[in-house]
This record gives C-alpha cells, sequence and structure tokens, in this order.
C-alpha cells in the first residue's frame, strides 16, 4: 500500500486537512522508483533535487492558503520525448543522450501551472517508434506485472511507472497506438485524445499528422483530471483546434443508460487472441448492464490501415527527423572527415535501427517516382478510413473493441520480424488515422496479465469516452488489482 | 516491390546514413516485405478520393507580425557541439 | 566567327525579402546586422519539438506582390517541404510550396531600346530564407541563423527573356514594382533581392529549347548581364565547335568576370517535396484579394504614362525617374512646391543622379527633400538665386539637408539685383580696366565678358548677371 493507492480526491483532502504534505508524496513517489524502478526501468532521468525543491515550493503554498492548481502536489512522469526546460530530454535515443532543452513543451507549462512535479523521464522506444519498448537505446523497460514481458510502446516507461505505483499519473503520447497498448498490456488507463486537442508544441514528432499527447492513470477520474489540465487551444500550434474544453469530470456520472454501442466486426476477427475478445465479450455485456445497446458494425477498410499507416508516418519521420545532423545539438561524432561524413557518421551512430528503418521506408516514399504510388495514395486511403468512422458515428455513440490483439507478450520475442511487430498495433492504427478520441481501460486479466478495452468517440467527445469508460470501471475491479512487485 | 540493395544506398545518401553491407541485405529484404505488404492499397480504388493532410477541418492559422523575445547567446549555443564566436562551427563547407 | 545565329533564352528565379518585422514562422525579429544567432530562438534553430505558425503579414505581403505582378491569386495555398541537409538549413527542410503558390499566370512589361515586351511570370511563391555559412579557411564555416526563416518570395519567370538587357530591364523593373508596393527594401547589396537564372542557347527559329545552364551568384544588376553575356558568348562557342552545353550549375565570378561550373561540388538533388503536416491551408478570401488590391499603389508604368501626358517629360526621363520610388517620390513631392515639373526632372536627372552616381549612395542615404528641392527651383524662377549659385546651394542641400532658403541666408547668396549697388561695383570695375574698356570701345565685344567677370568676382558671383550686363552697356556705351 502506497499513497498512490488513494484517489485523487483523497490526496486532495489529506493535503487539504494538514494530514500529508506534498514533500511526503514525493519522497513517496522517489522511494517507489528507488525500490521498483531497477526491475522496471521506466525511468531515464529522475529529477529528485528539482521534485524535492517543488515539493517544498507547493507546501509553502498550502501553508499560505493560495488558490491551489488542479493537480495540486501530484507526482508525475513525463515521457522523455516531452522537452523540459533544463531537464535532459532524450527520446530514448542515443543522439539525444546529452540534450538540454531550453524551452518547456507546453503541456509541461500547463502541469506546472496546475502544481504537478515533475520526477522525472520516462523511458519509451526511440523517437516513439515501436509497440515495445525494446527499442529504447539505453534499456527495455519490463512489464510490472510480469518483467518477462513487454509493457507496450512507445509510451512503454509511461504505462510501467503508473501500473508500479511509482508517480501518480504520466504523460504519454501517441501515433499510432503508443498510449493505449501500453495502457492494455500494463493494466493502466491510458487515453489518446483528438488529434488537436492538446498542443504538440514541445512534442518531439515522429509523425505530425499523427501525434498526440495523453494522460495514463490507474483511474478514469484521474485521466479526466488530467486531460482537463492539458487540453485546450495553444497559439503556439498550428493544428490545435479552437475548442472550448468542457469539464470532464462533471461527465463522469455513472449513466450511460441508452447509450449506443458500436462493435465492429473487424476488430474482433482472427488475429486476435480467444481470450482477449471472452473479455472484450465480457465487458460489452457489462456495458449492457449498465444500460446500453450494442451492435455489430463493419468498419470495412480496416485491413488497409496499418500499411497506409507505415507510409503516412514513416515518410513524415523522415523529414522530422532530419532535423537531427549534429549541428546545433545532439551527439556529433568524433572527427569526422568532412561535413557529409560528419552528418553521416553522426545520425548512423546516433540512431538505432527501427529508426532507422523508418527514416529509409519514409525517405523512398517519399522519393521523385513513388510519392503518387505510396504517400498520396496512402492519404487517400485515409480519408476512406476516416470516413468509415464517420459513417458508424451517425448511429452510435462510441466503438468498442480490444485495444492490442494479445495481452503484452514475452521480451525478445517479435524482435526479428518488423512486420508482425507492427500487427499489434493493427487496433489502435486505424483511430489514430481518423484522428478520434480513445481510451484503452482495464476489462480483465488473460493467464494474470491485464487486457485492454478500448473505447472510441466521435471528434472532440472525450467526455462521453470518460463517462462510458468510468461507469464501466467503477462497476469492476479489474482497475483494483495490483502488479506483485 | 523488390528493393534493391543499390535503392537502398540511395535512399541511405538520401537521408544521410551510413549503412554496412549487412545492414543493406537486411534493410532491402526489410523495406521489401513493408512495400510488399504496402500493395495492398493498390486494392483500393482511389480514384476521385480527396487525400487527409490534416484530420481537422483548420485553416488560415496565422500570427500577427510582432516580434517576440529570441533566446539569449548562451541558450542558443547550449547545445552546441562545437562553437566559435556566437557561432555554430561546422566542418569546412565549400562552394 | 559563328555562321550560326542563336537565339538566347533566359528564365529568371528572383528572391525577394519581405519586410516584415518578424520572421515567416516565429517572432524574432528580421532587422539586419545584428550580431550572430541573437535573432534566433528554438523554433528558428529548429529544435526539436517546435512547431511554426505563419506570420499574417508574410502573407499579405505576398499577395500584394502577386498582384501587383499580375498574377491570379490562388483561393486554397498551402506549404510544403522541400527536404536537404545543408547546415545552413536548421530542420534540414525549408518550408516552401509547391503544388498551391500564393499567385501563378502573372506577366510584367519591360522597355529595352523604347520597345516594350511582356515577359511572363510563372509562379510567386513564399517560403523560409537560410541562415549565412562564413567560411573560416579549411579548419571549418561558421553558422549564423539570424536571417533564417526571413520571409522571401520566390519568382520564376518564364523564359521569354531574350537578352542579357532584357534580363537587367526586367529585374530593374521588379525591383520597382517590389518598391512601389512597399514589400520589401530590395537592396541586391544586403540580399533582400537575389537573382539566378537559367539561360540556353538555339538556332533562330528552332523551337525547342537548347540545353540550358543555371547561373548563381550575380549580386549585382550590372553583374546580372554581365554574367549572362559572358554565359552566351561560352555557350556559342561551345555550339559553334559542335559541341554541346553540358547542363549544370555555374557560379559567376565577378572578380574574374567569368562563370565557373559547380560541377562535383552538388549532387543530383531529390527534394522529396510533401505538404507540411505542421501548417494547416491558407484559404484567401474574394474580400481578402479586393482589400489587397484596393491597397495596390500606382505603380512605374502608370507613373511614367502620367508623368509624360501630365509633365510632358521627356519619355526617357521619365522613365528614370519612375524605375526607383524614392526618386519618383522625390519628384513628385518637390512639385508641391513649384510647377515646373521639366526644371525638377533637370535638377534629378542632372546634378542628384550625378552625385548618387559618384558617391555610390542610395537616394535615400542623402538628406534632400522635395521641399528643398521645390524651393530651389522657386528661388531660381523668382531670381533670388543665380542657376551658378544654385549648384552650390545645391550641393550644400545634398550634404546638410538644410532648405535652400537658409543656405542662402546663412552664406549671403542673395543675387544682388539692386542697379545701385551692382552699379557702383560697375563704375569700380570699368575705371579699374581702361584696356578692356578702349578694346570693347573698338569693336570687340568679347571684352565685355572680361568686364562682367570682373562684377560678378567682386560680387562674390551674387550679382544678377542680367542685371550687369545691361548696366555695363549702358556705361560703355553712354
Amino acid at each position: 500500500m502506497t499513497l498512490f493507492d488513494l484517489s485523487l480526491q483523497d490526496i486532495q483532502k489529506q493535503l487539504q486537512a494538514g494530514e500529508l504534505s506534498v514533500t511526503e508524496l514525493v519522497k513517496d513517489s522517489l522511494q517507489q522508483v528507488k525500490d521498483k524502478d531497477e526491475k522496471v526501468k521506466a525511468f531515464l532521468t529522475v529529477d529528485e533535487e528539482g521534485a524535492l525543491q517543488a515539493a517544498a515550493k507547493l507546501d509553502q503554498k498550502l501553508a499560505s492558503g493560495e488558490e491551489r492548481g488542479l493537480l495540486f502536489g501530484l507526482p508525475a512522469g513525463i515521457k522523455d520525448n516531452i522537452v523540459t526546460q533544463g531537464l535532459r530530454t532524450t527520446c530514448a535515443s542515443q543522439f539525444l543522450r546529452n540534450f538540454d532543452p531550453v524551452y518547456d513543451a507546453t503541456v509541461v507549462s500547463k502541469l506546472r501551472t496546475e502544481d504537478s512535479i515533475t520526477i522525472g523521464k520516462l523511458n519509451m522506444d526511440e523517437f516513439a517508434m515501436g509497440g515495445s519498448n525494446e527499442n529504447s537505446s539505453f534499456a527495455p523497460v519490463r512489464n510490472p506485472w510480469n518483467t518477462d514481458r513487454v509493457p507496450g510502446g512507445s509510451s512503454g516507461g509511461s504505462a510501467a511507472a503508473v501500473a508500479a505505483g511509482e508517480v501518480f499519473f504520466t504523460l504519454g503520447s501517441d501515433t499510432g497506438g503508443s498510449i493505449r497498448q501500453p495502457a492494455s498490456y500494463c493494466g493502466v488507463v491510458g487515453l489518446k485524445p483528438t488529434y488537436g486537442l492538446v498542443s504538440r508544441f514541445g512534442l518531439v514528432a515522429f509523425a505530425s499528422s499523427l501525434d498526440q499527447i495523453g494522460p495514463l492513470t490507474r483511474t478514469v477520474e484521474d485521466s479526466a483530471y488530467v486531460l482537463q489540465a492539458i487540453a485546450g487551444h495553444d497559439d503556439r500550434d498550428s493544428t490545435s483546434a479552437n475548442v472550448t474544453v468542457p469539464d470532464y469530470t462533471s461527465a463522469l456520472t455513472g449513466d450511460i443508460k441508452g447509450l449506443r454501442v458500436a462493435v465492429p466486426k473487424e476488430y474482433m476477427g482472427e488475429g486476435v487472441d480467444p481470450q482477449v475478445k471472452e473479455s472484450v465479450m465480457a465487458a460489452i455485456s457489462q456495458l449492457e448492464a449498465l444500460g446500453a445497446t450494442w451492435e455489430e458494425v463493419s468498419l470495412p477498410h480496416t485491413e488497409y490501415a496499418l500499411a497506409a499507416y507505415y507510409l503516412l508516418s514513416s515518410s513524415e519521420a523522415s523529414s522530422n527527423l532530419a532535423r537531427f545532423d549534429g549541428v546545433r545539438y545532439g551527439v556529433r561524432a568524433e572527427n569526422p572527415e568532412n561535413l557529409l561524413d560528419l552528418y553521416l557518421k553522426s545520425r548512423s551512430e546516433g540512431f538505432g535501427d527501427e529508426v532507422k528503418r523508418r527514416i529509409m521506408l519514409g525517405t523512398y516514399a517519399l522519393s521523385s517516382g513513388y510519392y503518387d504510388a505510396y504517400y498520396l495514395k496512402a492519404q487517400k486511403v485515409r480519408t476512406l478510413i476516416k470516413q468509415d468512422f464517420d459513417n458508424v458515428f451517425e448511429k452510435f455513440d462510441v466503438i468498442v473493441g480490444p485495444t492490442a490483439p494479445t495481452t503484452a507478450f514475452a521480451i525478445g520475442s517479435q524482435t526479428d520480424d518488423p512486420l508482425t511487430m507492427y500487427l499489434n498495433d493493427i487496433l489502435t492504427i486505424p483511430v489514430s488515422l481518423a484522428g478520434v478520441p480513445a481510451i484503452s481501460i482495464p476489462c480483465g486479466f488473460v493467464d494474470d496479465m491485464p487486457v485492454g478495452l478500448q473505447i472510441i468517440g466521435k471528434p472532440f467527445d472525450e467526455q462521453t469516452v470518460l463517462r462510458v469508460s468510468h461507469a464501466f470501471e467503477q462497476s469492476t475491479d479489474h482497475h483494483k488489482r495490483r502488479p506483485q512487485i | 516491390m523488390k528493393i534493391t540493395v543499390e535503392q537502398v544506398e540511395h535512399v541511405a545518401k538520401l537521408a544521410r546514413l551510413n549503412v554496412s553491407d549487412a545492414e543493406k541485405e537486411m534493410f532491402a529484404e526489410q523495406l521489401s516485405d513493408i512495400l510488399q505488404y504496402a500493395e495492398k492499397l493498390n486494392e483500393l480504388d482511389t480514384e476521385g478520393v480527396e487525400p487527409t493532410t490534416h484530420v481537422l477541418p483548420l485553416h488560415s492559422v496565422m500570427r500577427e507580425d510582432e516580434v517576440k523575445e529570441s533566446l539569449s547567446i548562451e541558450q542558443v549555443l547550449h547545445n552546441a557541439p562545437e562553437d566559435e564566436d556566437g557561432q555554430f562551427l561546422v566542418p569546412a563547407v565549400l562552394d | 566567327m559563328s555562321t550560326v545565329q542563336y537565339e538566347t533564352v533566359v528564365g529568371l528565379e528572383v528572391h525577394v525579402e519581405l519586410h516584415t518585422h518578424t520572421k515567416i514562422f516565429c517572432g524574432c525579429s528580421t532587422a539586419f546586422g545584428a550580431p550572430p544567432n541573437t535573432h534566433t530562438c528554438p523554433v528558428c534553430l529548429g529544435h526539436p519539438g517546435v512547431l511554426p505558425v505563419l506570420n499574417r503579414q508574410a502573407v499579405e505581403y505576398a499577395i500584394k506582390a502577386a498582384t501587383a505582378l499580375n498574377c491570379k491569386i490562388a483561393d486554397v495555398s498551402h506549404f510544403d517541404r522541400k527536404n536537404y541537409f545543408y547546415p545552413d538549413s536548421p530542420k534540414a527542410y525549408q518550408i516552401s510550396q509547391a503544388g498551391r503558390p500564393i499567385g501563378e499566370h502573372g506577366w510584367i512589361d519591360i522597355e529595352v531600346d523604347g520597345k516594350t515586351k511582356r515577359i511572363g511570370i510563372t509562379r510567386l511563391h513564399l517560403e523560409e530564407d537560410a541562415g549565412k555559412l562564413t567560411h573560416t579557411g579549411a579548419f571549418g564555416s561558421l553558422v549564423d541563423f539570424n536571417r533564417v526563416g526571413t520571409p522571401l518570395i520566390e519568382i520564376v519567370s518564364e523564359p521569354e527573356i531574350s537578352s542579357p538587357e532584357e534580363a537587367r530591364a526586367y529585374l530593374e523593373k521588379m525591383r520597382a514594382i517590389m518598391q512601389y508596393c512597399e514589400v520589401s527594401d530590395v537592396k541586391m547589396e544586403e540580399g533582400s533581392l537575389r537573382c539566378d537564372a537559367n539561360i540556353s542557347l538555339r538556332p533562330a527559329g528552332q523551337k525547342e529549347f537548347g540545353i540550358r545552364a543555371e547561373l548563381k551568384n550575380m549580386n549585382s544588376f550590372r553583374g546580372v548581364q554581365r554574367g549572362l553575356e559572358y554565359e552566351e558568348i561560352r555557350q556559342a562557342e561551345i555550339l559553334d565547335e559542335g559541341g554541346i552545353v553540358i547542363q549544370e550549375t555555374r557560379r559567376w565570378d565577378e572578380a574574374k568576370g567569368v562563370t565557373l561550373s559547380m560541377r562535383g561540388k552538388e549532387e543530383a538533388h531529390d527534394y522529396r517535396y510533401f505538404p507540411d503536416p505542421d501548417l494547416v491551408s491558407v484559404e484567401i478570401s474574394q474580400e481578402w484579394k479586393e482589400r489587397i488590391l484596393a491597397s495596390i499603389p500606382e505603380l512605374p508604368d502608370a507613373r511614367k504614362a502620367r508623368y509624360s501626358a501630365d509633365y510632358s517629360l521627356p519619355a526617357y526621363d521619365a522613365q528614370v525617374i519612375t524605375s526607383s520610388k524614392p526618386l519618383a517620390d522625390l519628384f513628385e513631392e518637390s512639385l508641391k512646391y513649384t510647377n515646373d515639373a521639366k526644371s525638377v526632372s533637370n535638377w534629378m536627372m542632372g546634378d542628384l543622379l550625378g552625385h548618387l552616381n559618384t558617391s555610390g549612395l542610395e537616394l535615400t542615404a542623402v538628406p534632400i527633400t522635395g521641399q528643398g528641392l521645390g524651393e530651389l527651383v522657386g528661388l531660381i524662377e523668382k531670381g533670388t538665386v543665380s542657376n551658378k549659385i544654385a549648384k552650390t546651394v545645391f550641393k550644400e542641400m545634398l550634404q546638410s539637408g538644410k532648405l535652400p532658403q537658409q543656405i542662402v541666408e546663412e552664406q549671403g547668396l542673395v543675387q544682388i539685383s539692386d542697379e545701385g549697388a551692382i552699379k557702383a561695383i560697375v563704375v569700380e570695375v570699368v575705371a579699374a580696366n581702361p584696356q578692356s574698356v578702349e578694346d570693347y570701345r573698338a569693336g570687340k565685344d568679347k571684352a565685355i565678358g572680361f568686364l562682367v567677370g570682373q562684377v560678378m568676382k567682386q560680387s562674390k558671383g551674387k550679382a544678377n548677371p542680367g542685371l550687369v550686363n545691361k548696366l555695363l552697356i549702358e556705361l560703355l556705351q553712354g
């Protein structure tokens, strides 16, 4: 039992009553990291000094009775592709192993405004490319439920740190499933907001048209609070939507009577583990028991999503990662013969295989003579995939299915074949291409490994997604189970 | 779509990546597989379908022409691998 | 000597820096001449995680320029990434426009040898400038990113320019139009106006284009003309000998007066253009287009026509004065203080341009004002100063910027038109020069010139020359 078994509301009450100090909270978090992270490897950088200083300041604030932020005193971990001024940000890449940002990401500033405390930076697949965290150039993260298994990726550190109780919440980023899939593998709540709801300013770009930052938390309520803190228009991000942010916590009514649920047959087909399917069907029955109705639907272009995604995301990545050239920051190769050699060596030494593979794929797809056949074709297919979702949402409030076809797999079991590895994202990728919001919440266990339920909503209808998730969560006990680590 | 070692070399050069002979073989095979898989998209008739660059119906996002503070020179060069006289140093560029 | 007649085909790519206060995608200042890298931020340095936000003023200027160049303005324009590695390009891609530029299908008229020719403009697009590299010898190069992100428009002409003179005329007209629209400083020496050229030759009458060379590094109007002239001869010689021109980029070496191959220093480019996913498209509404159209001032061609019609200026004078906006503005300002347009034009074409040529100064660096020039012409008209004195006054005006009246008063240069005062000098001079008086009376009319000169000298040039003449003749004949 740690402080993090308390709910956000309980913590706030205890702080208010003087039964708990922020310093105690932060020290507990730091202790958890010390105890567990040797095994889990969720953290790449821990900012003990900064966290304790911030805690002392917040304790003063508490004493003075000043107005407190929404996430007051809550220890947080930030995925290491979100830049933090003065706190090393590596993207789990050797290229950036010494990179010390000179500015804060918008979400980081927002978290500070809401008085949360950054404990440190979280491990991930290098530049967010991967679904198992085995592509971290520092060390693979391990799944707290079974340390021989992967935590999922790319936000594996973000999911594992929450699952292991090292911090209260974390931020991750999702390009093709990188929040939801690790949340599913680690048995936590992971929300990918609608594209454009959360500012990307300060998120090191992988695929700009797909990347979104979102929270990983133990409960749906926590998810709503963190989303409340980080959502909203940012004039530094041209792709940030100019929408009014609703009150997410007020959506958590527990009432889903009359909710219309769509279950795509393509998400329950072959390739999805039968036991995972069983858990998801049980969850759907539970929603029905809570007053929802459901129907099987079709998202007919689902099978094309993976191919379109890899072409689009790799193309954008090939351009986004070109700035890592060893001129202004990052690790420069020693003794280059000339400028070309500086580029070649710095990039080749700095990037891992998966990053190189995607840069190569993207460069090829954009190169002269292939653009129409690959990039443009994939953009058109993206339109068809988005239309699939639009069509279903004309008649339904949410789409529900599994987050991933299986539970977490063994470390090293899929590293030889990139294509097989990519198939783990087959249920999250269509959602990313459509830009709609989706959450993964625990909905059961198969062989003591968590199963994730994916709930997909209409654009900017995070309220409904959270409401359904919350109603389900509160009517089940899956979220109360803890890994023994 | 079969990717040859020569194509791998060409793409690596465009992307400024050094690849060893073993890596060339590996990438040629893996990229071929992925592109083979991507051939699937050709099953779809996309005649007349508009490409999606952005899922959001956003357009004309612009800022006013107002000067904001720049970084201090210390911050500019803070992460520079090599610098000299307030500038970034690179191997000689000939022209 | 060549037996074949060749036709020259030139297309120009002109880059114009827009004089916004801030860069195209961030709030850093675009002011020229700051210490290296002091006008930079995470966005223009291409730090991980940054995003571009488009400067509205840059779009506005680009639309204005495109409108002035008679382009069709896009309804929807968007930005693409042009991918290439170079140390002056921090993101290793330049944000530019490929598919949907701001403007297309424009034209401008140029005049060469009194003939007007219309040159088509293929496209005008917006993009960001690169940084600056300085070479420090064999060891390395230094990169300054102050200039990176300065908004640029690239204007591509049709290959309809047929000679180096036409190329120069095109460029001068382009500069004038940009100046009139007030979208840029258009200073070639500061790099706010830059020009690359494609040039090829073909046998006269042949339809297909010859193989072209791309010419870079021409840093002045004269450089453009000379570089193209050199290239014309070089290519003609190759063709005369039955050779084949190599398609390549060549650098104009101003000092040596030759173009040199840059072969081997560049590789085959594959820019992998694709729409920038960090930016959204720009919709240019009809209202926006109309508002900008209404803001376009009278352009050089219209002003030239007006000067000829309203002031009867010779075509050449009108052409020269309207070729530069500051010059034309000075002309018009002067006319608020005098009605004698021809005299104003004469002063500008003569003394003013002469001064600028010899001093190498820009008009804007000289403190002369329209009021000063207009009033000077007025003072001559009224007889307050002689033409000769006026030249002295004008010189002082160029130095100090003072108004002519003040200069005349301070230096006591008012023309003496008082008959009594002049007569006193005349009497004195006649008395002092009996030989000349005798010569005159002996019929040597020329002798009077000497006497006039003496009077002028004694009056320090201020005596009204007409009166001096009249009084001298009266006295000598009387």
